[in-house]
Parts: structure tokens; C-alpha cells; sequence
């Protein structure tokens, strides 16, 4: 029926087609399209080349070469007067690193009356075998008198050169390894009691002048208070301050000053809030120098407006129905700020306190200047001792010469990534579940 | 105006002839202002609010009968610059005295928003907020009785009884309307605000609305804003028409839409403006 009516109209005809510029719309687009990958592609590659580059100097760190010496601990050498039940001090201050070049000398087959080799051997095993063996023998006296095998970590050059890191077509005197060394290594490899083990130093040890003992223990210790110290002042400080002026302060002049100040100090170098800690926290209020606490506060002082800004531009996004149906039903402005308002707000106001804490925890220029660029070789027991942090910790290793130490550096460097995609990654998970309850 | 049939014209004559004699004034306006800034919205008016009556307010766009709305549980003193003046009474007591208290208030004069506005919670819990803070549940078994009859004052019980603790803005939006009428109604105000309560709404969930209105007016007062006629002619007893922030006229609904006094209500009813 349709048809038969559809068949009998003549067709109307089209009119003569009008430029309007189709195609030059669609380079355009097509254009456009193409600066936005360009710019992203340009991004990803100085991603990748940032990332290779850290990975790659950096994973040989995680890993580091121990020796399995078949220790003596020889009692003429740790007490020649059998005087330590009077004088405990006498443990602490034997000379251990004998030990462990006898040992080492007895696994190579070198005779211990052969001075030149015996010479030869030193610096084969790290000098942290001093502390390793005297705490050994600390906890356990009963240990003199005789033999055990002890991994012991080997020489940051040895070390190097076992990872492959020294170029060993070099003249021997060009480099820092001897023939004789390698030679040593090779053979103790072969014998299988040399080898890499994981690197659980790297997480523990503290500031060292070696690099095969230094580690980011006391600089992960001293990062974490102060994360702790910005969560706990820099959270309830900033939100509270959010609440008052976005629901409470009257619109005027005045709150629109403080609004502008708050924007204006986000934008403030962080190295002028430094200043400010060095000046107030340590000179002014007399805290100690290079602590945590100092650190925290000033970093605190540094977050505030970032969460402050996230923490409004969330608050505002909440819709004013909301506000309206809770006042409608008799709710007090307090109570509905934080029954209805603070609850919808609260995925924004997570996001901009982990980037705020994330933005802290990279941060190194402040800490120089209130002394957190210092040796900390001990763990700090409480915010107020000294400690550094873990960018602080970057900044020291990249100042230092030795190839051992640039290895540390990556490995630091990897480290406060993780650090920072755990972060980020407990932003967007705390993100989902509260999206998800409300 | 020729919106209204003959019958229901006639019913609506009756009702109203049946209710002269018990009429009371729940709330009454004298020389109500409200100034917005510089600017004035609502030049004195004067109106009373019958009790179990459904006033409809009625007018062109941006005449101040949301505004006046508004006045009745003091919402506008939310708004920055928001300025009333007059006197607006409850039962004989001036809301704007300093001594009234504006959550006692509002608990006592309940709104109902344009746009429904549930919160994000359950359904339960959107209608058990409003006991909760104002402490009218004295235990759980008090308050799933206070839900439930509320929703079922508001004609939602059945369609949600089996789905009351999934969100509340997951329903459709003529029932995210009842449920916020449910939320009100929990409260027990003696007056319930309606800001054009339909006009998000499909004719089918408006009419479902609309005969709520109907028979919550047994136990409740109403003032409703609305920009249909129909919906005045429908719902209510009495109209009162705004037009530039000024109060044209208010009277019985029938009268209003057969016999105005003024030209400008009868221009606006039959659309000559507006």
C-alpha cells in the first residue's frame, strides 16, 4: 500500500550541491588528530627513555656479590688475653676484617706468611665485614674458637667487575681491578661460593662511605615520618580549612583575600618554604636540625594549599540539590556538610591528599636547607633524631664518584617510584570503593 | 478557561462549599518583601495558606512564587544577599522571630525540590534521615515502621518493598519524586512545599504525583508552584497568581479559572501571556 502510494509521487530532485567546506573540515580534523598523537607519542618516548634508563642502571643494584668464607673465629685474634667476661668492650673493638681475609686467603690457597698476595687481597671483601662478624659474635660469644661459613659482601670494585660493569680490556693499571683479582674472582665463582644475592642491604643499611653498605634503610625510615607527620597535620588542617570557607565563611572581601593567598602559595617555590622552616621551626622555635619532624612540618606547610585547592574544587562539584534536600528536611548546615556534602566529596578530597603526599615525599629542596642532606649512618628512633629522606638520599649518591655508588642512585631511584605508583595506586582503588558505596 | 471539565468543576465547587465552614489559616503572609541584592523580587504581598488545602501558586516565569515559596521555611536564607522582609506566620507565630528556631521550622514546613533530589544512599536511608537527626525513632523497629508508612503515604511501598536498601537514585524519576515526598512526609511536617514538583515528570508519573497531592491534603497542608493550569486546576483548592514579583489575585480555584477579577489572570490562564 505504502509502496504503491511511494511509487505514484514523483521523486523530489536534489538541488545542486553546496560547498561547504567538507573537506577542508575534515583535514582539519584529521590534522588535529595527529598533533595529538605526535604530542602524546613524544611524551611516551621520553617516558620510555626515562624509565630504560633508570631500569637499566638501576636492577644490577637490587641484586650484590657475596663470598661464602669458611670463618674462623680465631680467639688469639678477637681476645689474645682472654679479658672479655671483665671487659666486654674488648669484642667490639677486635679486629675482625683479619678474619675474613684469612678465610679468604685459606679458600684462594694463598699462605697467610705470603705478604705481597695477602696485600694483594685487600679491599676482595668489603670493610663491612667488621660490623657483620663483631655483631655476630656480640650475640653469640660462644662462637670463638670456631669455624663457620658467613656470607660476606665483596668489594664494591669486585663487585662491579663480577656484574660486568669494568671494561677488563683495559690496562691493568687504568683500572681498578687487578689481573690477579679477577683471576681470584673467576676462580671462586668456579668454585661456586661466590655469587649475587639479593640485595637486602640496599632497604636496610644506612648512610656509608661504601658503597656495597650503603642503603636507603634510614632514608625510608626518616621519608615515612614525615608522610606520617604531613597526613596527620595537613589532613584535618586543610580539609577543615576547606569546610569553613567553601560552606561557612561569608563571601566577602576578606575570605576572597585568603582565597587568592591560598592559590598564590601553591604556587610558591618549595625552596622558599625551606627558608621559612629554617627560619621558623629551627632558629625561631629551636627544633633540632635534619630531623623528621622539621622536615614533616615544612613539607606540611608545603601540601596545605594543594589539598586545600582539591579539597574546595571537590566540595564545590558536590550539586547544591543536595545541600538544598538536606536543609529542606530540618538538617543544620553542620549536619549536612557532614552527613550529605563531606561523604560525596570524599574520593576528590583522597585524590588531592595522595598527590599532595606524593608531590611531599619527591620533594629535596626544602630538606637541604633545614640539614636533612646529612651522613646518617643510624636508623632514627623518633621523628626528632636525625635522619634523611629518600630524594635527599638520590641527591647525595648522584654527588658521589664512584661507578658502585651511580648504581645505588638507580636502585634509590626505582625505589621512590614504587613508592610513588603504590601511591597513586591506593588513590584510584580508595577511589572506586567510595565511588561504588555512595 | 476551558481546561476543566463541567464534573469537575462542579466537584470542586462542592468540596469547597463542604469546607467553608471548618476553614483555618495555617500560614499567613503580611507585606511580604524579598530583595535579592539590589534587586526586588516580591513587592508585599499578602496571602493567607488554608489548612488541609492544597495552594497553588501560579504565574509567568521569574514572578517570585518560587521565591514566596521559598519564604515559608526560610530556604532564602540560604541564598547569599537574600533579604525578607514582613512577616510570615506559622500557626500565628512569626517564623522570622529571632526566637524560632529554623530546624524546627523546616521539620515542621517540609519542600519538595523541582528536580528530584534523593541523596545517594538507599532507599531507607533517604527516608530514615530525616527521623534520625531529629531523634523522632526511638529504636530500629520505630524507624522501619516510620519508613514504611511513610512510603506508603507517598504510594512507593509497593513498587520498592522488596528493594529498599538499593539506592535511591536508581529509581525512575517519577519515583525518585515519591520517594522525596516519602522523605518528607517521614519528618511529619504540617506543611508540605512543593516547588513544581511534576515538571521533570512524564504525564503518567505526574498523575500518579498529582493524586498523591490529592490525598496527602487529608493530614497535610500544601502549597504547590506550578506552571501548568491543568495541574492548578487539578490539585488544588485555592490559586494565587504572581506576576512581577506582585501579587495579582487569590481566591477559591474554580473562581480563579472561570471568573478572575483581574485581566492579567485572565490572560494568563488562557495562555494570551506568559
Amino acid at each position: 500500500m505504502t509502496d504503491a502510494t511511494l511509487e505514484r509521487l514523483p521523486v523530489a530532485k536534489a538541488p545542486a550541491r553546496r560547498d561547504i567546506g567538507l573537506k577542508r573540515r575534515y583535514a582539519a580534523e584529521r590534522r588535529f588528530r595527529f598533533y595529538g598523537l605526535a604530542a602524546i607519542s613524544v611524551g611516551l618516548v621520553f617516558l620510555a627513555v626515562m624509565l630504560l634508563s633508570i631500569f637499566g642502571k638501576g636492577y644490577t643494584s637490587f641484586v650484590q656479590t657475596s663470598v661464602l668464607l669458611p670463618i674462623t673465629f680465631d680467639q688469639k685474634v678477637i681476645d689474645p688475653q682472654n679479658k672479655r667476661d671483665s671487659d666486654p668492650n674488648v669484642l667490639v673493638k677486635a679486629n675482625y676484617p683479619v678474619l675474613a681475609q684469612r678465610a679468604l686467603a685459606e679458600r684462594l690457597g694463598i699462605s697467610p706468611t705470603d705478604k705481597p698476595q695477602m696485600a694483594a687481597l685487600k679491599g676482595f671483601v668489603s670493610d663491612g665485614v667488621r660490623t657483620q662478624l663483631r655483631n655476630m659474635v656480640v650475640a653469640d660469644p660462644s662462637l670463638i674458637g670456631t669455624t663457620k661459613d658467613v656470607w660476606v659482601l665483596a668489594g664494591a670494585n669486585i663487585d662491579s667487575a663480577f656484574k660486568g660493569q669494568i671494561d677488563l680490556d683495559v690496562a691493568e693499571g687504568n683500572r681498578k681491578v687487578s689481573d690477579k683479582q679477577v683471576a681470584w674472582m673467576n676462580q671462586l665463582r668456579d668454585q661456586g661460593v661466590m655469587e649475587g644475592k639479593f640485595n637486602t642491604g640496599l632497604f636496610t643499611f644506612g648512610a656509608s662511605s661504601r658503597p656495597e653498605t650503603a642503603g636507603v634503610g634510614v632514608a625510608i625510615v626518616g621519608s615515612f615520618y614525615m608522610m606520617l607527620i604531613v597526613l596527620v597535620l595537613a589532613l584535618p588542617i586543610g580539609v577543615a580549612a576547606s569546610i569553613y570557607l567553601e560552606e561557612f565563611a561569608p563571601k566577602n572581601r576578606l575570605t576572597d583575600i585568603i582565597e587568592v593567598n591560598i592559590n598564590n602559595l601553591a604556587a610558591v617555590p618549595s625552596i622558599v618554604f625551606g627558608l621559612l622552616g629554617l627560619a621558623v621551626f629551627i632558629n625561631f622555635m629551636g627544633l633540632p636540625r635534619s630531623a623528621a619532624l622539621v622536615g614533616g612540618l615544612v613539607l606540611t606547610l608545603m601540601t596545605l594549599p594543594t589539598i586545600i585547592i582539591a579539597t574546595r574544587a571537590a566540595l564545590a562539584a558536590v550539586p547544591p540539590s543536595i545541600r538544598s534536600a538536606a536543609l529542606g528536611l530540618g538538617a543544620s548546615k553542620t549536619q549536612t556538610v557532614f552527613h550529605h556534602v563531606l561523604p560525596l566529596a570524599t574520593p576528590g578530597i583522597l585524590t588531592g591528599t595522595i598527590i599532595g603526599l606524593a608531590r611531599a615525599l619527591g620533594e629535596t629542596a626544602p630538606l637541604l636547607l633545614i640539614g636533612m642532606v646529612a651522613f646518617v649512618a643510624d636508623y632514627p628512633t623518633t621523628p626528632l633524631d636525625p635522619s634523611t629522606a629518600l630524594p635527599v638520599q638520590i641527591y647525595m649518591w648522584a654527588n658521589e664518584a664512584e661507578r658502585a655508588f651511580v648504581e645505588r642512585m638507580s636502585g634509590a631511584i626505582i625505589i621512590l617510584l614504587v613508592f610513588l605508583m603504590a601511591m597513586n595506586i591506593t588513590a584510584i582503588v580508595l577511589r572506586r570503593r567510595f565511588e561504588r558505596h555512595w | 478557561m476551558n481546561l476543566m471539565t463541567d464534573t469537575k468543576l462542579q466537584q470542586a465547587l462542592e468540596t469547597s462549599v463542604d469546607d467553608k465552614t471548618d476553614e483555618l489559616i495555617k500560614m499567613q503572609g503580611r507585606k511580604v518583601t524579598v530583595h535579592y541584592g539590589y534587586k526586588q523580587a516580591l513587592f508585599d504581598i499578602d496571602l493567607d495558606i488554608r489548612e488541609n488545602q492544597v495552594t497553588a501558586l501560579i504565574g509567568p516565569s521569574g514572578c517570585g512564587k518560587s521565591t514566596f515559596l521559598r519564604c515559608l521555611n526560610r530556604m532564602n536564607d540560604t541564598i547569599a544577599g537574600a533579604k525578607v522582609g514582613g512577616m510570615i506566620t506559622l500557626d500565628s507565630e512569626n517564623i522570622y522571630d529571632p526566637r524560632i528556631d529554623v530546624v524546627e521550622l523546616r521539620a515542621r514546613v517540609g519542600m519538595v525540590f523541582q528536580k528530584p533530589n534523593p541523596f545517594p544512599k538507599s532507599i531507607f536511608e533517604n527516608v530514615a534521615y530525616g527521623p534520625r537527626i531529629h531523634g523522632l525513632a526511638r529504636n530500629k523497629a520505630d524507624l522501619q515502621a516510620i519508613v514504611e508508612s511513610s512510603l506508603k503515604k507517598a504510594a512507593l511501598w509497593n513498587e520498592v518493598k522488596d528493594r529498599i536498601h538499593e539506592p535511591g537514585t536508581g529509581l525512575s524519576g517519577g519515583q525518585q519524586q515519591r520517594l522525596c515526598i516519602a522523605r518528607a512526609i517521614a519528618v511529619s511536617p504540617e506543611v508540605i512545599l512543593m516547588d513544581e514538583p511534576c515538571s521533570a515528570l512524564d504525564p503518567i508519573a505526574t498523575a500518579k504525583v498529582e493524586e498523591l497531592i490529592d490525598e496527602l491534603k487529608q493530614n497535610y497542608t500544601i502549597v504547590i508552584v506550578t506552571h501548568s493550569m491543568q495541574q492548578a486546576a487539578r490539585v488544588s483548592q485555592r490559586t494565587a497568581m504572581f506576576h512581577l514579583g506582585y501579587l495579582v489575585e487569590e481566591g477559591p480555584t474554580e473562581k480563579m479559572f472561570t471568573n478572575p477579577d483581574d485581566k492579567r489572570t485572565q490572560d494568563y490562564i488562557t495562555g494570551r501571556f506568559g
